[in-house]
C-alpha cells in the first residue's frame, strides 16, 4: 500500500496537473567495468503506456530497475509527481506508488492468491489473527474491478503463467500504484491471453496509471504503446510517439552505430563440412535447427536473449541433449548425450555464464585450466603429469596473455577478462575441432575483448570450426563468415557475411 | 588500441598456509596441556610416550573414517553413516572371524577361516553401504544429509538385528592381530598417505575438487559427476568398513553400539583440519592434524582429570569455533577478490 506521505504527495500532484508523473534526468549507473547508463533521461505521462526499446545490453533493464528501486543511480535525479525522490529499495518504491511486475514472477507458489496479494497488510480479526474470509472478500472485489476470473483461494502453483501475471497486476493495483513496470509481460503467454492482458492494460490507462513497458516484440509496440524511448549502449537516443514512426525507423534507432575497427576478422581458408546438424529440436525450447559448419569457418549465432541460442549450444555439447534431430560430425552420425561424448567428438563449449558454469572459484588457475584436458591422457603411472601439464598451461598463459604472476593464484582473484582467457585456455588444451563460444566477450574490458577476437580469428585460420553466440551485433557482424539468426526457438535465417547488416539481423531477430 | 591499464594482481604466498595454521593450533593445544600439566599435576604431559601412543591408538579409527569423510565433504556432501557402518561391519566381520576353540560360535561351520575372509567381508560391506549412499545421492538427487542419515539408522539397525543385541567375541589370533600393537596407527597413516596422493596427484582427486567447487562447471568440463560421486561415497564406505574391522580386531569383540558418534568426530576432524563444508577445499594432511587435535584434547582432559562431561562441552565449542574461523577466512578472501 502506498504510504501516508505518498497519499499527501498524490493530493498535491492532483492540484498541480503536471504533464509527467515521472521524470528522470541525467541518470548514470556504473557496474564494475561497465557503464550501464550514461546521462539518461526518461519522462512518463500519466495514463499512458511507454515502451523502452533497445538491444540486449542497451540499458533498458538497468533503467527499469532504477525506477523500481532495485538499483540506486550513481548520479541524476528522479522526480515523482513533480517532487524529487529517492527510491531506496523495491519496498520504498512500492510505498511511493511504483510497482514492478517481474519477468520471473515473484509470487509464493505454495500460498493462495489472496495471501499473495495482501501479504504484509492482511486484514486482522479481533484477536489479531488473519481474517481469511475478509481477505478473500477483498480479493473478490479487486478481481471484479479488473474483470478477472481467478479463485482467490487457489494456490499460486495451480495457476497458469498468464493467471499469475494477472495476480501480480492485481497486486500492484491493490497497492494503488500509479506507475507500473512490466518487463516482457507477453513472453510466456498465449495470444488470447495477450488480448486479455492488453484489455487490462487499457483499463489501467483509463484510470490514469502510467505503464513502463519492456518488450522485444515490435508488433506489440504498435498495438499497445503510446510512446517509446530508445536506448543504445547505455545512452538515451530519443522519445517518439508510436503513431508517427515505422518499424524500420525504430530498428535503425536501436542499432544505429557503425562497426568499429574492433573486430579483426582475418581471412581463413574455409574447408569441408565438419559438422552438419539436421532438424535438431528440444520441444518447448527450440525447433528444426539445421545448418552445416565447415572447418575454418566462424558461424555467428544471433538473436535476442531467450531466443534459444544458448540452448542450441548446450544441446550440441550434450549439456541438455536435444530430443529430435541428427548431428553428423565428419560424415558420421553421432549421439551426444553428455559433455564427455561431445568432447570425444572434438567439441568444446565456452559457456555463457562464467561464474555459474565455468570457473571453479575456490581452485587455482592451474587446476581450472587443466581440468578438461585431463580426460585424454596427461597421466603417468596413475598420477597426473604435473610438470608436463604445468608447462602446457604456462605456454597457454603466455599465448593468451593472462595477467597473473603464477598459476597457483586462485581464479577468483583474476579480472573477468583474465578468467575468460583461463576458460578459453581450458578448452584449447583439449585441441578442439569444433569450438562453441557463448558470449565469449561478455563483461570484459575493451583490450581483452580485442585479444579474444584476434584469438578466435587465428583459431579459425588453423582450421577450427567456430560457433560464436553473441548479443553484440557489431561483434557478430565483424567476426562471422555466416550468421544464423534465431527468434523464439526457431531459425529465422542464415545470412552470408556479404549480405548481413545490423538491420537485417534485427529484422530476423525481432519479428 | 589495447588498453595499457595493468591490473593489480594480488600476490599470494605459496606453500601451505592453511596447513601451517592448523599445525600451529596442534602445537598450541599441546603446549597448553604441557603447561597445565606442570601446574596441576606436577608432571609433563608430552614427555610420556605411553600416553601419546594410547592417544594416537584411540583416534586412529576415527582418523580412518575421517579420511573418507573428508573426500565426501570436498565434493560438497556429507556422510553421517560412517559410525553406524563401523558397527555393522564390526558385527558381521566378527561373525566370520571367530575361533574354532570357542564352543558357541555364531556359525560353527565358519570358524577358523583365513584372515582374508573376514577382511574381504568387512571391506565389501563398507563398500556396498557407501555405494548405496552414493547411488542414492547421484541418481535420485536427494540431499547427502538425508541419504546418509537413512544409512546411519539402517546400518545401526542391521548391527543390532544381526545378533539381537548380543555381542560377538573370540576372534582368531590372526584377525585379532590386525588391531594389536601399533597396527591401527600404521593402517591410519597408510590410508592417509594413499589418499593424500590420490587427492593431490591423480585425476580422481582433481575431479573430486572440481565437483565440490562447481558441479555444473564440472559437468560441462566433461566429468561424469554422478559416477564420480558414487566412487567417492563408495570409498568413504570402504574406509568405514576398514575402521569397523580395526575396531573389532582391537577390542576382540563386536557390539552393536560400537562407533557411536564416530561420524561426528570424523566430520569435526575434517572441519578442524580446514575442509570447507561448502565444498572444493580440504586436504588429508589437515584432517590428520584435526584428528590429532581431537585426540590430544581427549587425552589432555583425562590427564588433567577433567570430568568427561566437560570434555564434550569443550569439544562442541571447538568444532563450532573452527567453522566460524573458516567462514571468516573465506569472507575476508572473497571481499579481497
Amino acid at each position: 500500500m502506498v504510504s501516508k506521505t505518498t497519499l499527501e504527495a498524490i493530493e498535491r500532484y492532483k492540484e498541480k496537473s503536471l504533464p509527467y508523473i515521472l521524470e528522470i534526468e541525467g541518470i548514470r549507473k556504473e557496474f564494475p567495468g561497465v557503464v550501464a547508463l550514461d546521462d539518461v533521461q526518461f519522462r512518463l505521462r500519466p495514463g499512458s503506456v511507454h515502451a523502452l526499446m533497445g538491444e540486449n545490453g542497451a540499458g533498458k533493464s538497468t533503467l527499469m530497475k532504477i525506477i523500481a528501486g532495485i538499483y540506486t543511480p550513481d548520479r541524476g535525479t528522479i522526480r515523482l509527481r513533480g517532487e524529487e525522490v529517492v527510491l531506496a529499495s523495491p519496498l520504498d518504491a512500492l510505498e511511493q506508488g511504483i510497482a514492478m511486475i517481474h519477468q520471473e514472477l515473484a509470487l509464493m507458489d505454495w500460498m493462495t492468491v489472496a495471501e499473495n496479494i495482501w501479504i504484509r497488510r492482511e486484514p486482522k480479526n479481533a484477536l489479531g489473527l488473519i481474517d481469511h474470509r475478509k481477505m478473500t472478500q477483498m480479493t473478490r472485489e479487486l478481481f471484479a474491478q479488473l474483470r478477472l476470473k481467478i479463485d482467490p483461494t487457489a494456490q499460486i502453483s495451480t495457476l497458469t503463467v498468464a493467471q499469475r501475471q494477472m495476480v501480480e497486476i492485481a497486486k500492484a493495483v491493490s497497492h494503488r500504484s500509479q506507475v507500473l513496470i512490466m518487463d516482457e509481460p507477453t513472453s510466456a503467454i498465449t495470444e488470447t491471453e495477450v488480448d486479455h492482458l492488453f484489455e487490462i492494460i487499457r483499463d489501467l490507462k483509463a484510470r490514469g496509471v502510467a505503464i513502463v513497458y519492456i518488450t522485444h516484440k515490435m508488433n506489440e509496440l504498435f498495438e499497445i504503446a503510446d510512446e517509446f524511448s530508445v536506448f543504445r549502449d547505455g545512452k538515451y537516443v530519443g522519445t517518439h510517439t508510436s503513431t508517427d514512426v515505422t518499424r524500420d525507423d525504430i530498428i535503425r534507432m536501436m542499432v544505429g552505430r557503425e562497426i568499429t575497427e574492433m573486430f579483426p576478422k582475418e581471412e581463413a581458408e574455409i574447408g569441408d563440412v565438419i559438422m552438419s546438424v539436421e532438424n535438431l529440436s528440444l520441444p518447448g525450447t527450440f525447433h528444426g535447427i539445421t545448418f552445416d559448419l565447415r572447418r575454418g569457418e566462424i558461424l555467428g549465432l544471433a538473436g535476442l536473449v531467450g531466443s534459444g541460442r544458448s540452448n542450441v549450444a548446450e544441446a550440441l555439447f550434450g549439456v541438455t541433449p536435444a530430443t529430435e534431430g541428427k548431428i553428423r560430425i565428419a560424415g558420421r552420425d553421432v549421439t551426444i548425450a553428455s559433455p564427455a561424448d561431445a568432447m570425444r567428438e572434438g567439441m568444446a563449449l565456452l559457456t555463457e555464464d562464467r561464474k555459474a558454469t565455468g570457473c571453479f572459484l575456490p581452485l587455482t588457475i592451474l587446476e581450472n585450466m587443466q581440468i578438461a584436458a585431463l580426460h585424454e591422457g596427461h597421466v603417468k603411472l596413475g598420477c597426473v603429469d604435473e610438470r608436463g601439464m604445468t608447462n602446457l598451461c604456462l605456454e597457454m598463459k603466455d599465448k593468451l596473455r593472462i595477467k597473473t604472476p603464477n598459476l597457483d593464484e586462485r581464479i577468483e582473484n583474476l579480472s573477468g577478462g583474465n578468467q575468460q582467457k583461463v576458460l578459453i585456455a581450458r578448452w584449447l588444451l583439449t585441441k578442439p575441432k569444433i569450438l562453441i563460444l557463448d558470449e565469449p566477450t561478455r563483461g570484459i574490458d575493451v583490450g581483452a575483448k580485442a585479444e579474444i577476437h584476434r584469438l578466435i580469428s587465428r583459431l579459425a585460420q588453423q582450421g577450427v570450426a567456430v560457433i560464436m553466440i553473441s548479443s553484440e551485433l557489431p561483434e557478430v557482424l565483424g567476426m562471422s563468415d555466416r550468421i544464423m539468426v534465431m527468434h523464439e526457438g526457431h531459425m529465422t535465417g542464415i545470412l552470408d557475411r556479404a549480405e548481413a547488416t545490423q538491420v537485417k539481423i534485427m529484422e530476423l531477430a525481432a519479428r | 588500441m589495447d588498453n595499457v591499464q595493468i591490473e593489480p594482481v594480488k600476490r599470494q604466498r605459496r606453500g601451505l598456509p592453511q596447513e601451517l595454521n592448523i599445525l600451529m593450533v596442534l602445537v598450541a593445544v599441546a603446549l597448553v596441556f604441557e603447561i597445565l600439566g606442570w601446574i596441576f599435576q606436577g608432571q609433563s604431559f608430552l614427555m610420556n610416550t605411553r600416553r601419546l601412543t594410547i592417544m594416537i591408538l584411540q583416534v586412529s579409527v576415527v582418523g580412518i573414517i575421517a579420511i573418507g569423510v573428508t573426500q565426501v565433504i570436498i565434493t560438497g556432501g556429507i556422510d553421517l553413516s560412517s559410525g553406524s557402518v563401523v558397527a555393522m561391519t564390526a558385527m558381521i566381520t566378527m561373525s566370520v572371524a571367530q575361533s574354532g576353540d570357542y564352543a558357541r560360535a555364531m556359525y560353527p561351520a565358519l570358524t577358523d577361516l583365513p584372515v582374508m575372509v573376514p577382511l574381504a567381508v568387512g571391506l565389501g560391506l563398507g563398500l556396498i553401504a557407501g555405494m548405496i549412499n552414493g547411488a542414492l545421492i547421484a541418481l535420485t538427487g536427494i540431499p547427502p544429509f538425508i541419504a546418509t542419515l537413512g544409512m546411519m539408522v539402517t546400518a545401526r539397525g542391521i548391527a543390532k538385528w544381526y545378533t539381537k543385541g548380543q555381542p560377538i567375541s573370540f576372534p582368531t589370533d590372526s584377525f585379532a592381530a590386525i588391531g594389536s600393537g601399533a597396527w591401527p596407527v600404521f593402517i591410519f597413516l597408510a590410508v592417509a598417505l594413499i589418499f593424500h596422493i590420490a587427492l593431490r596427484y591423480t585425476r580422481y582427486g582433481k575431479f573430486t575438487y572440481a565437483i565440490g567447487a562447481n558441479p555444473q562447471a564440472a559437468r560441462v568440463s566433461g566429468i561424469n559427476v554422478q559416477r564420480h560421486l558414487i566412487k567417492v561415497y563408495a570409498i568413504a564406505g570402504l574406509l568405514a568398513g576398514l575402521a569397523g574391522i580395526v575396531t573389532a580386531a582391537r577390542a576382540e569383540t563386536a557390539q552393536a553400539g560400537m562407533g557411536m558418534m564416530y561420524e561426528l568426530d570424523a566430520i569435526a576432524a575434517a572441519v578442524i583440519g580446514g575442509t570447507s563444508l561448502s565444498g572444493g577445499r580440504g586436504r588429508i594432511f589437515g584432517t590428520v592434524i584435526g584428528t590429532l587435535i581431537l585426540g590430544l584434547m581427549m587425552s589432555g582432559f583425562t590427564f588433567l582429570r577433567v570430568d568427561a562431561f566437560y570434555q564434550e562441552i569443550v569439544k562442541g565449542v571447538i568444532i563450532v569455533a573452527a567453522v566460524v574461523a573458516d567462514t571468516f577466512r573465506q569472507n575476508a578472501r572473497s571481499k579481497k577478490a
